[in-house]
């Protein structure tokens, strides 16, 4: 990629001459707002609406633009970016399809409290309302997807607008926020603001922790005989300190801590006090500790329909402590006896400094029996699966995967559907930050941009997406980003020529009539591979997955591989829908009980 | 902020009355309506209106009904949206006002139209615009008083009734 650098714009330079009051264009000051952001690389996708933006971006050599072919892989390539660093991912689009098309993203990044500025070009302000080519209502479209949503009509209100849409993305529970920029705006001249120092009016999150609450939690905590920690995507959230205080919260008391599928690396899956992911895929140990558990400690976690499963019978006679920054989190699915508002890194270093301060001690007679009971419940091994000679397993190839990759710095993404839970279930996670999947929206099509994201945050590390053929091939244009910019992504196509889950539900729930969930004309992924320029690897015998596996990591190129996976396979364990924590299904055996309640089938 | 919950909510509609101070801005009622519509709540009425102009200030007033859970969730997210400044619940919070503005269009002569006059006298209504055959009468009042009054108007001959919704306010010298 070639950037010819001109003069126009140095926005080093701008910077040191800060508030001279020099007159700058809209695209200008947009410009020198993300560069005071701290904004290093953007994804986006040009159009008329947003000319003289990438006009200005043209003379300027502080910010990196990656083309995507698509505005929707735009999103989830910084939703991925977002994730694998902490910080804001940045998106621009242009006007009409462009906005449309980033709703994707957006409404995933705002399920899965994703920290994303969204820019969108629109027709001039005097053309608003006139059905104009390429016109969309953008912010009324984005209204329900975005945390908050702007219309800039004054060129002098840019400078505002930007830093205050940095400031509610990643503020709180983080979340997408678009900005939309009529074309006259971005070509009319104002003064450049610089960056509020003022506190926002009226958004201030609230992050530190009530005090007696907290106490209040240490007491019923050190009370309690079957204690579980449930730890979700806020832990994540809050930064690499949160997962640390959540160590170090587990070392002081010994609880068993189950995480969700946002949580994944929150603290490390392989470690003794961790029982693994919890919910509709998770492990025996995690949901029936759950369930029988008598005080629950909620982190960050949201009490999702996955995790939950029948909710009038979800962990019954529990005392629940709920730690969450977002007060509309409290009480939704399932009432809960103490509610802690704060950050989960702030709430768990106050825990710890309360727990200390209290010499409070875990009942260590009572946490030994129960832990005697969870061990009883993993020798159940519920993850086991029928190994084969002859056709590869989607649960083998992942198993190879974790071990082929151990000790490097590896950053997963997945699609969705079963090759997602999978990996949740059968890949190792010691880090956070490290695992990048679309829980919330379960957006297929989110992984290999993700990764793409990813990547650019992180050139020198391995990124693998966990696909499936049919996810793979919802947002395979950007694999021509990933050989524009020279980004060796991994696509690790668990291949099993079908909807994999859709195949699942309707074999358990549809007495195996699978209605449209085959694929006829799969694309040979080799080829297609070598189509982009890329490097293509298949295996179809298990003898072949561990050399695919380290060809794929040698070779510094983006890679498809096509590993051809056992298409009958379906993801165990499982509570089917509508049912509870201790109605499982363990393996094919278990089919049978699948078939579930009338209640359960009209569930997703 | 702590809360104690029950673990069994007892799972009873109740209505109350939220007011929430907004920044003035477009689009902030439709982040107001899009959330009831978008998560399923129920409302009942709903009334805004700039009240402050040099801080920009509007204030929403919403009669909501649900159950005590949906309820909470309503005020939490009401919280959330960047632009809210205040959220309070007054039928929780303490005793308070609230009022309603009618304006009712009866049409008759006669016996009915001396009737109509009469009973809009005993409710304290005005009259703010009348013709030869029909009356306009203005009246403020509880919600119950208005649909009384409109019940009886019923017979004597109603055309129109357009109303305000709840306005409401806290007893006392405290501010929202």
């Amino acid at each position: 990629m070639t950037i010819s650098v001109y003069e126009g714009l140095d926005v080093a330079k701008i910077k040191k001459k800060k508030n001279s009051g020099k007159l700058l264009t809209g695209a200008e000051i947009i410009l020198k707002a993300l560069c005071e952001e701290g904004v290093e690389v953007i994804f986006g996708y040009p159009g008329g609406a947003v000319l003289p933006l990438y006009d200005a971006l043209f003379k300027q050599n502080n910010i990196r633009h990656i083309l995507v072919r698509h505005e929707q892989g735009a999103v989830h390539a910084a939703e991925g970016y977002a994730r694998s660093t902490g910080k804001v991912g940045v998106v621009l689009v242009t006007s009409g399809p462009g906005a449309t098309n980033a709703v994707t993203g957006l409404t995933d990044a705002l399920m899965d409290s994703i920290p994303i500025v969204c820019l969108s070009g629109q027709v001039p302000t005097h053309m608003i309302g006139n059905d104009a080519f390429q016109e969309a209502d953008t912010v009324g479209i984005t209204r329900p997807c975005t945390k908050h949503n702007y219309l800039v009509k004054d060129a002098a209100n840019i400078s505002q607008v930007i830093h205050e849409a940095f400031y509610v993305a990643r503020s709180g529970r983080p979340g997408p926020v678009l900005v939309d920029l009529p074309k006259d705006i971005q070509i009319n001249k104002a003064a450049y603001g610089g960056k509020p120092k003022l506190v926002h009016k009226s958004y201030r999150p609230q992050v530190k922790g009530d005090s007696a609450a907290i106490a209040e939690a240490v007491e019923m905590l050190a009370n309690a005989k079957r204690p579980i920690i449930y730890a979700g995507g806020g832990i994540i959230n809050s930064g690499p300190k949160a997962s640390k205080l959540l160590g170090e919260f587990l070392k002081l008391t010994g609880f068993p801590c189950t995480q969700t599928l946002m949580a994944l690396g929150c603290y490390p899956t392989d470690g003794k006090l961790s029982l693994g992911m919890l919910g509709m895929h998770g492990t025996l140990e995690a949901n029936l500790a759950m369930h029988g558990c008598d005080v629950m400690i909620a982190v960050g976690a949201r009490f999702d329909d996955r995790i939950t499963g029948r909710v009038a019978d979800f962990a019954p006679g529990s005392k629940k402590i709920h730690i969450d920054i977002d007060s509309s989190s409290f009480n939704k699915s399932i009432a809960v006896d103490l509610t802690i508002q704060g950050d989960c890194g702030n709430v768990l270093a106050d825990l710890i400094k309360q727990w200390k301060a209290k010499k409070a001690k875990s009942n260590a007679k009572a946490l030994k029996s129960w832990w005697k009971t969870i061990d009883g419940w993993r020798a159940r091994n519920s993850l086991s699966y029928e190994k084969s000679d002859t056709i590869i397993k989607p649960q083998y190839a992942l198993e190879r995967l974790r071990e082929l990759t151990r000790g490097r710095d590896t950053y997963f993404t997945t699609e969705v559907g079963q090759h997602q839970m999978w990996a949740a279930q059968f890949l190792s996670f010691d880090k956070p930050n490290h695992w990048m999947t679309s829980g919330g929206l379960g957006t297929m099509g989110y992984g290999l941009p993700a990764a793409m994201g990813t990547q650019v945050a992180h050139p020198k590390s391995l990124v693998v997406d966990i696909a499936g053929e049919a996810s793979f091939m919802m947002n395979m244009q950007e694999f021509s980003t990933l050989m524009q910019y020279r980004l060796p992504v991994k696509a690790f196509i668990l291949n099993n020529q079908c909807m994999g889950m859709v195949r699942q539900w309707q074999e358990l729930m549809h007495g195996g009539r699978y209605s449209e969930s085959y694929m006829k004309s799969l694309p040979d992924f080799v080829k297609l591979a070598e189509a982009f320029g890329a490097v293509g690897l298949r295996a179809t015998k298990p003898s072949e997955v561990d050399d695919l596996i380290k060809e794929m990591i040698a070779v510094d190129c983006a890679v498809i591989a096509d590993v051809r996976v056992d298409p009958t396979e379906n993801c165990f364990p499982m509570i089917p829908s509508g049912a509870a924590h201790n109605e499982m299904l363990l393996g094919p055996a278990d089919k049978a009980k699948g078939k579930g309640t009338e209640e359960g089938m009209v569930l997703v | 902020m702590a809360a104690k919950k029950g673990q069994k909510e007892v799972e009873q509609v109740e209505q109350r009355i939220i007011a929430v101070l907004v920044d003035n801005e477009p689009g902030v009622l439709a982040r107001v309506i899009g959330l009831f519509s978008g998560r399923g709540y129920n409302i009942e009425s709903l009334t805004v209106s700039e009240v402050d102009s040099v801080e920009n200030i509007s204030r929403i007033t919403v009669v909501a009904s649900g159950t005590p859970m949906v309820l909470e969730q309503i005020k939490a997210q009401f919280d959330r949206l960047v632009p809210v400044h205040k959220v309070s619940d007054l039928t929780e919070d303490g005793p308070c006002v609230a009022r309603e503005l009618a304006l009712i269009k009866v049409k008759g002569t006669g016996e009915k139209r001396v009737e109509a006059l009469r009973i809009a006298d005993i409710f304290r209504s005005r009259v703010v615009d009348s013709t030869i055959k029909s009356f306009v009468f203005e009246m403020t009042g509880t919600s119950d008083k208005i649909d009384a009054f409109i019940e009886l108007m019923e017979p004597l001959g109603l055309v129109d009734a357009c109303r305000t919704g709840i306005v409401a306010i806290a007893r006392g010298p405290k501010p929202l």
